[in-house]
């Protein structure tokens, strides 16, 4: 494969790679996600005890699933059509609502279960990461040479 | 006048069930709304700009999680109403 077809195909991916931004999202929310996780279970545990650390826990793994979940979705009915997009996007938030519902109300069986940790852990993990992400984005969207190093980086040695 | 407050209690409860359900329903509206204008007017974008898709996606991604959490308020004071 010479030089200039190699171009056109990491050019190609790129594209692809920019027509499903949702993956990457949800990549960054998570790895950002599991980086704060210790710190808010430490501050659930001096707070809520040990019922707290384990409401939290699961708030978190219910808040990123919801999150891959939404991204999963729209991922695949992108790809289709964009009524399927309709579809994913309005279809894909009742579905959502339900489960997560069946999860807690299933959940609340448990005797370590603590409605207040665990709402508080929904409100602010779901917020924050979003907050910390679009910072981000708006600041790689506005400016492209701001994103993080490695991806920068990457696109260099691609484009030499 | 026992079994009058115990039926007044039991009343609550159901009063407290009835509530958290209509809140949650009502609460799940508006995002409802909202994440339809967010992808219909997304959709509309990426027709008019296709090479602009990835960008109006990300956009899209986050405005359809930021009305979310709206509804993910309303399913909290479910918890909180039927739970604490």
């Amino acid at each position: 494969m010479n030089e200039s077809t190699e171009q056109r195909r990491l050019a190609s991916s790129d594209v692809e790679q920019n027509q499903e931004p949702e993956k990457g999202i949800v990549a960054d929310m998570i790895v950002r996600g599991m980086k704060v996780a210790p710190v808010w279970l430490l501050f659930s545990w001096l707070i809520w005890g040990i019922d707290g650390v384990a409401s939290s826990a699961y708030g978190l793994g219910l808040i990123f699933a919801n999150f891959i979940a939404a991204a999963a979705f729209l991922t695949w009915a992108g790809r289709i059509s964009t009524a399927a997009l309709m579809f994913a996007a309005l279809g894909g938030f009742i579905v959502r609502l339900g489960v997560l519902t069946l999860a807690v109300v299933a959940a609340s069986k448990i005797s370590v279960f603590a409605p207040v940790p665990l709402g508080i852990t929904i409100i602010v993990s779901h917020l924050g990461l979003l907050v910390w992400e679009t910072r981000y984005v708006s600041l790689s969207l506005a400016y492209p040479g701001l994103g993080p190093a490695h991806i920068t980086q990457t696109n260099h040695k691609e484009t030499k | 006048m026992i079994d009058l407050l115990a039926q007044a209690d039991t009343a609550v409860d159901g009063l407290k069930a009835v509530g958290a359900g209509l809140g949650y329903g009502l609460a799940a509206i508006g995002p409802g709304v909202g994440i339809g204008l967010v992808v219909g007017n997304a959709i509309t974008a990426m027709a008019r700009q296709p090479e602009s898709a990835g960008m109006v996606r990300t956009t899209m991604f986050l405005g359809i999680a930021f009305t979310e959490a709206l509804a993910l308020i309303g399913f909290v004071v479910f918890i909180l109403l039927n739970f604490a």
